[in-house]
């Protein structure tokens, strides 16, 4: 299979709507976008063959797109649990409690902060800088949808519904 | 006076600049340093060590020197206490996570940072908390890495992306938890990615075979010419109590600027490879033994004065001094034999009476970068010279259209116009001729009878057409051709009807100084005619001789093996090196000294005669060859042997050759007739197989490239 085919129909799309918005030669400034979709069809983690993928569709040598992707703190360059968990830390939250939430979530899950559930059903993000939801804190994001004004009860209660 | 001309000030003296300048290029014009890591002239400005702060007037903060254009009164301050002490931070800062190895650092005694931390950094350091750690990864063998001694002024990153093309290296990660990586475990792969080595501030990036072997201060630094290609690149050797430690470039814009192929660098480990021949040894009644010098050419000259001169050959190497060629070619007229060659690899002599005088490459190697359109045929230009296809690279990012036509395609990392590889050399030549339209010379208009051109092969002829400069350049695929005539009279046709010039690629270091010497079986010194023609390589190799003298030349390895129905009476190998094949082969072997060891001369493509002293000390009782010879020619009582120095050799050459031009021009008007395009592959020498040192090189066999020709060739 060469690197290219890897590529979903869907993913193809999505990247070319994104390289149409920049000028022909300029084909790099999509890998933020082409890495996001990869990302999102494959559990929420990139492969090195993914990133290759990446790289041959966008015409660009592969380093350049695995720079990108470990620059980035919303990509996973290794394998993780399909269900992402990311609890802000920032100011606002913290000042609202969310290091007992970090905390009640680790023991819950019995695995640190950056780590997956040996089932692979849930990782719990390394460290999640403030995502605009001061108004909300203390907040989480799991798998792109946000949760605000947790209470531990209401973090059990959404973990427990992922499947 | 020009509007280009920017007046500054420079600690306070007025200093000229070009519109557009950085203010670190000024200051180092006038002399005023400004110290510095990530800068480098050759590579593009990434501005990310920061170290080259400096004061400017009227500006709010202190300003990276490397990044920032001269303005119209601008007024510098490289040495001001604002700029000092902004120096002073900045060392501060990245010593911060440097380690304190300095003692166990090969680096050490020439380290940028080391240097600038004796003159910028504090005696003691503020800093307590831990430091960072980063595990070292496996680029290959060629360049160790010790990662904790990054300081991330990403040159190696740019240095693959901009000079090489191949960026295989890159920055993960991010703040302070940045490295310098290839992400996947994985060998640097290109042939010129060594010179990282000497990019890098730091002991991050360090030659790997040298590690731990030597210090800086304890060794010599002695000039020296690359041996393997016909560039010619120029060369420091670091000795120690005469061995050779290491290799790094020596800096002439004109020939390699400041870089070095991987072979160039690394090949010196086999001189002192195991398999070096130390003494002279004989074969009697099939046992080798050890023998003296004086034993050893004692019976040489009694061989060869008992033995029919017509009936003895020599074969040298392609990569002999110009010295040891001259005193071969004598030594050859000396004993009445025309039987001479260096063209080792070549099959077809049929059209050698209209070679040029020696093969150069129609222009400098710096002004391969002006042409704006090239054609290069037969040839794998990156293995076979790899400074030749970086020069061809910077044209081709300066806007040239370079096409190539070669049976095997190979990768180019720059964007190539037309890569002709279909029909065979001989006949996409062919199909280039007819589509330039012009009148084309009886020697290759049969070759080009009825063809249509295709699509590519016009094009091709239409960018060398359209060309101010343009320029068709022969390789050594092309040499090595079954048709090596028809290819040649074709691409001076091409070149003639394109108005573009004619050039060369040859073989070794030193195929035009073979032949200005006379090592032809066709001609003598100078290049005029022999009144009767030897035979050639091929011939010598396959048909019966009293004697042949193998001159630094493994047969089956530099040329095709010794045919085995020919009865060669006595086979004399002067060589650096013994190996099974030779012992199988040879009857006599005299050692002899590798290019480090012997003074000597090489004429590089462009018809340069760069001459250098021996830099180690010769290994065991081997000797320069050229001694070897004067010796020999004195004792079978040859006239005027008798040089004091290698110098003496080559001024005699040289003042003989008087004023020889170097010129392509193709006279040859008889039809060439090929008998079949014949099977254009397999043609290819691998980079690390070329000569015998190179071959014996183990860091250079053990990379990705050799290995990949070890698994094509089983």
């Amino acid at each position: 299979m060469s690197d290219v085919d890897r590529l979903s129909d869907h993913v193809r799309e999505e990247i070319d709507r994104w390289t149409a918005r920049f000028p022909e030669d300029r084909k790099r400034s999509a890998v933020i976008a082409a890495l996001h979709a990869v990302q999102h069809e494959n559990e929420g983690y990139l492969t090195a063959e993914l990133m290759n993928s990446v790289a041959a569709y966008l015409d660009l040598p592969t380093i350049q797109v695995y720079e990108v992707a470990t620059f980035y703190s919303m990509f996973q360059t290794k394998e993780v649990g399909r269900h992402n968990v990311a609890i802000c830390t920032n100011v606002s939250c913290m000042l609202r409690g969310a290091e007992d939430i970090v905390k009640h979530v680790e023991q819950k899950l019995g695995i640190k902060v950056g780590e997956s559930t040996a089932d692979g059903r849930i990782y719990l993000k390394k460290e999640e800088e403030c995502l605009a939801a001061c108004c909300g804190a203390p907040m989480m994001m799991v798998d792109h949808k946000y949760h605000e004004n947790l209470t531990t009860e209401q973090v059990d209660e959404i973990l427990d519904g992922l499947n | 006076m020009s509007d280009d001309i920017v007046n500054i000030e420079v600690d306070g003296k007025p200093v000229e600049g070009r519109k557009g300048q950085m203010i670190i290029e000024v200051t180092d014009r006038v002399g005023a340093y400004v110290p510095r890591f990530c800068y480098h002239d050759k590579l593009s400005v990434a501005a990310n060590c920061r170290m080259c702060l400096v004061e400017v007037e009227k500006a709010p903060k202190p300003l990276p020197a490397c990044a920032t254009p001269i303005g119209e009164g601008m007024k510098i301050f490289t040495r001001s206490p604002y700029a000092i002490a902004a120096q002073k931070a900045t060392m501060e800062f990245l010593l911060i996570n440097h380690p304190l190895d300095c003692p166990i650092c090969d680096q050490g005694g020439e380290c940028e940072l080391q240097d600038l931390a004796m003159g910028f950094g504090s005696d003691v350091s503020r800093y307590h908390e831990k430091k960072r750690v980063v595990k070292d990864k496996n680029i290959g063998p060629l360049v160790s890495t010790d990662m904790t001694r990054c300081i991330h002024c990403t040159r190696c990153v740019r240095f693959g992306a901009e000079i090489n093309g191949l960026q295989e290296l890159g920055t993960m990660g991010r703040g302070e938890n940045v490295k310098i990586s290839a992400f996947i475990e994985k060998s640097i792969d290109h042939e010129m990615s060594a010179n990282i080595i000497d990019l890098c501030p730091v002991g991050a990036l360090n030659n790997k075979p040298y590690r731990y072997s030597a210090r800086a201060w304890e060794m010599v630094q002695r000039a020296t010419v690359a041996p393997h290609d016909c560039v010619g690149s120029n060369l420091y050797a670091h000795v120690l109590r005469g061995t050779i430690k290491r290799i790094v470039p020596r800096g002439n814009e004109a020939i390699n600027e400041t870089w070095i192929s991987d072979r160039d660098r690394f090949s010196y480990e086999g001189i002192y490879s195991v398999d070096r021949l130390e003494t002279p040894r004989v074969k009697e009644n099939g046992e080798w033994r050890d023998i003296d010098w004086e034993t050893a050419l004692d019976v040489l000259t009694t061989r060869l004065q008992a033995s029919d001169g017509s009936k003895i050959g020599v074969l040298a190497s392609p990569s002999s001094t110009i010295e040891e060629a001259y005193l071969i070619s004598r030594l050859a007229d000396h004993l009445g034999t025309a039987n001479i060659d260096h063209r080792l690899r070549q099959q077809d002599f049929s059209d050698q009476d209209n070679d040029p005088v020696a093969p150069w490459l129609g222009l400098t190697i710096a002004d391969l970068e002006q042409c704006d359109a090239v054609l290069v045929a037969g040839s794998n230009l990156r293995k076979e010279t790899p400074i030749l296809a970086h020069r061809l690279r910077k044209a081709s990012l300066a806007g040239a259209q370079v096409c190539f036509a070669n049976a095997e395609v190979h990768e180019y990392f720059f964007d190539v116009a037309e890569y002709l590889s279909t029909a065979g050399l001989v006949a996409e030549l062919a199909g280039i001729a007819v589509a330039t339209g012009g009148k084309l010379p009886p020697a290759v208009a049969d070759l080009c009878k009825d063809l249509q051109p295709t699509a590519s092969q016009t094009n091709v002829a239409k960018i060398l057409a359209q060309g101010d400069s343009s320029l068709v350049l022969l390789g050594h695929v092309a040499a090595r051709h079954p048709a090596a005539a028809a290819v040649r009279a074709l691409a001076a046709a091409i070149g003639e009807a394109t108005n573009s010039r004619f050039g060369f690629v040859s073989e070794g270091a030193n195929s035009a100084g073979a032949c200005l010497a006379g090592v032809t079986p066709h001609r003598t010194q100078g290049g005029e005619a022999r009144g009767e023609c030897g035979k050639n390589a091929v011939d010598m190799l396959s048909n019966d001789l009293d004697v042949l003298l193998l001159f630094g030349v493994e047969p089956g390895f530099d040329a095709p093996p010794i045919d085995a129905a020919a009865q060669h009476g006595f086979v004399v190998a002067c060589s650096p090196y013994r190996s099974e094949a030779l012992e199988r082969d040879a009857d006599l072997l005299l050692p002899i000294a590798t290019f480090a060891e012997t003074s000597g001369t090489f004429v590089n493509c462009e018809g340069l005669w760069q001459s250098f002293s021996g830099v180690a000390s010769p290994v065991g009782a081997s000797r320069p060859g050229w001694k070897v010879l004067r010796v020999l020619g004195t004792l079978l009582d040859g006239e005027g042997f008798d040089f004091e120095s290698s110098e003496n050799v080559r001024d005699e050459l040289r003042t003989a050759l008087g004023d020889i031009e170097l010129n392509n021009a193709y006279q040859g008007s008889a039809p060439i007739v090929v008998a079949s395009d014949g099977i254009d592959g397999g043609l290819d020498v691998p980079m690390y197989q070329v000569d015998g040192l190179v071959r014996r090189a183990e860091a250079l066999q053990l990379t990705p490239e050799a290995r990949r020709s070890l698994e094509s060739s089983e």
